[in-house]
């Protein structure tokens, strides 16, 4: 009985099918739009942090925060990582104190009960910059900064992609994209960017020129450099354990090397004169 | 419920003897796993991949209740506290990635243990109880692992949950109400969140309570083998401790091996970017795809573009189920009285066919519906239809098998793993039934 | 009885048998050992994961404002999720717990160790009973302070003096006193 049913069931499926085959086979296909074609993959980015082997590079952490605290935290918030977390970029606890202190951090005024602010100390988060989605929107032409702390986990090549955007921008649309597609604008209020999805993205490009910056420990501040440091930054701020866990990985994999040699040699043992 | 060389237990301590004469637990396992249960001495490395797979579900359990302990079953906290647990708790980014990793682990070994299933035939009589309830598990999964990615709250969470519950709409009629008692309002949201992970974290315990069941519906016939002919005598048979069980600690260190790979050094490999944005229920990202693990079946869901009677997403959702439901049906589809695909030269080609049409069923389901792809979908899937139902059901019954081995003995003597074939078959019918 | 070696099938060879069975044994061992190292490695990042994680521990101090606590009065300020307790003693209270001869106490400690040097009316103690950490009364206006004048546990009546010693009841020690500094004349950090 199952033996007849099944293959009508079968059939039917497949009939169905077929009939969806046609439908493709005749429907147009999507034209090709300058988003689909223009889109650049990010450009290839090395850090200490890549890799098996990856650790963190302090020093470039560190430079990274700086282009961070200088420049993007305008408008972008860093709100998973703690002021204390910093300490593991080599900051010292009163450096991570004195940080922490210039930011001021929501609280309740014990006199009034009324919202207020305080410094911030070292156990708090970084403070959201807008208080909520609408006044980002009304303080950024209706985009949203979207918070960095997971950014490079939260896109694909994360690392890469930050370096890549914060370079790619060009003033104008290229000729080759206005010559195939005329109809491709970008709107005003929005920039071009090969490296964003929709090629137009509204952050403005937020570095302009050399020495934007001025780092501490004598790097020379080019765009390019700028956009490095802060892309490593970011990738701690996304997966601060990294360098912990390539650590237990690398003695994780021996230990299991070990142990499946180990068992290898016994099972080989315990059959040995069992012909299988 | 075994071979009646099979060893009796004789517990080798006073403390053993007096429990085993209270509660024969000792017994139990040592019927079940120890050296009191016989098993085929000719099982190749695909047989490693149950025992993993219960290894794969302890793991699963264990970093779960952990996790649990720190994770907020809230719309607003819920994706604040996976964060926490990967920055402020001590281990929790090796317990997260272990767990979220750890899932895609369980379903790489099933998979593998269901083709094994499928190529060796080990779904056909006398074990079709142990295939059934195998199902069975493979669906419990399917719904721990959808509920459990829901969890950290992202947007691949958000829209998986959104999408898969508005499978249940395409039903007529109550398909809306539904999916609006299924989620405890409109859209994705606390109640939902909260009873996903009420459930997530019942399921595993139901999942294991089936895996006693479906080890026990083992036991009765014993283990199938690489040849597919049953078991004739002591000298087939080997104790499962210490012969498999030392083979399966070495299998459990190469999965480990890949496992620790993934976790240590690729742990979002397998993940979705999208699912580090928090859920967003105004802002669907460009481009939802399920986990890996689902691919395939999401596929299927996508390929039915054609009114026919019923609308074309009702087909999709109930070929999608019944790409799953079909497999309960298989013992009865394939007549065939040999079980080895080793010794059913047709058939064999057709489940190659079907290994890739799998493969590339999962590229489809994880690829943007272009034209050109959506074609590809569409002919994968029918060959997946017409596979189980169609050819299964006709191959079987016109193909002429290859020779059999008299026994697993000789097949194990006459060349490597059973594979090369005596002159005289021997009907399967023949073969002695295990005493119970 | 059926037996590894007899289920050995005629044909198949047999010379390894004689070989001491147990000559590569160690191999078994060493990988069950290892196998048993390593589920221990497991379970210890398992266990310690239940340890306060980060953000617990760094909530570590508290700021307390004394401008506003008039003799005699007290106030409940929170320090690791738990309540503290401020107190300005009064001399008459400062008195009181001087008098108090250090072999009537079941934890014998002046009021000089439990304050700061020049702060004597400053009581700073942890506002945990410590028989089984219930809140003790007296800090709150009007509230119950025992009969000793300092607090009085209501779970299980343990009393405390001005100085916070237990003086009656079943609490086997002082409240305790927590790490804390002036910062300046008028606030503490404690912690």
């Amino acid at each position: 009985m199952i033996r007849i049913i099944a293959p009508l069931i079968g059939l039917g499926f497949a009939f169905v099918l077929v009939l969806g085959l046609f439908g493709t086979l005749t429907s147009e296909a999507q034209p090709e739009t300058a988003e689909h074609e223009f889109h650049e993959h990010p450009k290839k980015l090395d850090l200490a942090s890549n890799g098996v082997f990856g650790k963190f590079d302090n020093q470039q952490l560190q430079r990274g925060f700086q282009v961070y605290k200088e420049v993007c935290a305008a408008c972008h918030s860093l709100k998973y990582v703690a002021f204390r977390d910093l300490a593991a970029l080599g900051y010292s606890e009163a450096e991570v104190a004195a940080i922490a202190d210039d930011y001021q951090v929501p609280s309740v005024n014990p006199d009034t009960g009324e919202a207020a602010t305080r410094d911030g100390v070292a156990a708090d988060r970084f403070p959201l910059v807008y208080p909520n989605e609408v006044a980002a929107r009304a303080a950024n032409n209706n985009a949203i900064p979207p918070d960095l702390s997971l950014m490079t986990k939260a896109r694909h090549d994360g690392a890469a992609y930050v370096y890549s955007l914060l370079t790619g921008y060009q003033p104008t649309v290229p000729a080759e994209v206005t010559q195939k597609y005329p109809e491709f604008q970008v709107s005003p209020g929005l920039n071009y960017n090969p490296y964003f999805p929709t090629l137009a993205l509204a952050m403005a490009p937020p570095l302009v020129a050399d020495n934007q910056v001025t780092y501490a420990d004598g790097t020379p501040a080019t765009v390019d450099q700028m956009a490095k440091d802060v892309a490593a930054f970011l990738v701690w701020t996304a997966e601060p354990k990294l360098a912990a866990r390539h650590t237990a990985g690398l003695a994780s994999v021996l230990f299991i090397l070990i142990f499946t040699g180990l068992a290898w040699g016994s099972y080989k043992t315990i059959w040995r004169d069992k012909k299988h | 419920m075994s071979f009646p060389w099979a060893k009796q237990y004789e517990p080798k301590s006073p403390v053993m003897k007096w429990v085993d004469e209270r509660l024969p637990f000792p017994r139990l396992v040592y019927n079940a796993v120890g050296a009191g249960y016989p098993v085929p001495r000719n099982l190749n490395y695909f047989w490693n991949f149950g025992v993993l797979a219960g290894a794969a579900l302890a793991i699963q359990i264990v970093t779960g209740i952990v996790l649990a302990m720190q994770y907020s079953t809230d719309a607003t906290t819920a994706f604040f506290s996976v964060e926490r647990i990967m920055r402020d708790v001590p281990a929790g980014w090796f317990l997260r990635y272990a767990h979220a990793n750890g899932a895609s682990m369980f379903f790489i070994v099933v998979y593998i243990h269901i083709a094994r299933g499928l190529y060796y035939g080990s779904y056909k009589a006398p074990r079709e109880m142990v295939w059934l309830l195998g199902v069975v598990i493979f669906l419990l999964m399917m719904a721990t692992a959808f509920m459990g990615y829901v969890l950290p709250w992202g947007q691949m969470s958000f829209w998986g949950a959104q999408v898969i519950t508005g499978f249940f709409s395409a039903i007529p009629l109550v398909g809306e109400p539904i999916r609006i008692w299924l989620l405890g309002g409109y859209a994705p949201d606390a109640a939902a969140l909260n009873r996903f992970f009420s459930l997530h974290y019942l399921m595993p315990f139901v999942i294991a309570g089936v895996i006693i069941l479906h080890i026990w519906a083992l036991h009765i016939p014993g283990s199938n083998n690489p040849t597919g002919v049953e078991v004739k005598g002591e000298q087939d048979t080997v104790p499962f401790h210490p012969y498999y069980t030392a083979k399966d600690g070495f299998g459990l260190g190469i999965f480990l091996l890949v496992f620790a790979g993934f976790l240590f050094f690729a742990p979002n490999m397998l993940g979705h970017p999208d699912n580090y944005i928090e859920a967003n229920p105004l802002s669907t990202p460009a481009h939802i795809v399920p986990e890996w693990y689902f691919l395939p079946f999401y596929a299927i869901l996508k390929s039915f573009t054609a009114d026919f009677i019923l609308d074309a997403k009702l087909w999709g959702v109930l070929a999608m189920f019944g790409s799953i439901l079909l497999l309960f049906f298989l013992p009865w589809l394939d007549n065939s009285p040999v079980r080895s695909s080793n010794y059913r030269p047709t058939y064999r080609w057709f489940l190659i066919v079907l290994a890739l049409d799998v493969l590339v069923l999962g590229y489809v389901g994880g690829a943007e519906a272009t034209n050109g792809n959506v074609l590809i979908g569409q002919i994968a899937t029918a060959y997946y239809f017409l596979h189980f139902l169609v050819i299964l059901p006709i191959v079987s019954a016109a193909e002429r098998p290859r020779p059999l081995p008299n026994s697993i003995t000789e097949a194990v003597l006459k060349g490597k793993g059973g594979t090369s074939p005596s002159q005289t078959a021997i009907p399967e019918a023949h073969s002695p039934q295990p005493a119970e | 009885m059926a037996t590894v070696d007899s289920a050995v099938p005629p044909g198949e060879s047999s010379g390894e048998q004689l070989e001491n069975p147990r000559r590569r044994d160690y191999l078994s061992i060493g990988a069950v050992a290892f196998a048993g190292v390593g589920a221990g490695a497991i379970v210890l990042p398992i266990i310690n994961s239940m340890s306060p994680a980060a953000d617990t521990l760094a909530l570590s101090s508290t700021e307390v404002d004394l401008s506003a606590i008039q003799p005699g009065q007290s106030v409940k300020a929170t320090f690791r999720k738990q309540p503290l307790f401020v107190r300005n003693l009064t001399p008459q209270e400062i008195a009181a717990a001087d008098a108090t001869p250090l072999s009537e106490l079941r934890d014998p400690q002046t009021l000089a160790e439990r304050t700061k040097e020049g702060k004597a009316n400053w009581l700073v103690t942890l506002g945990v009973c410590t028989h089984l950490g219930c809140v003790p009364l007296g800090a709150g206006e009007g509230e119950n302070k025992g009969a000793f004048g300092g607090y009085f546990c209501p779970c299980h009546g343990s009393a405390y003096d001005t100085a916070g010693r237990i003086r009656s009841g079943p609490a086997p020690t002082n409240l305790a006193v927590p790490d804390y500094e002036f910062t300046s004349d008028t606030t503490i950090l404690v912690g």
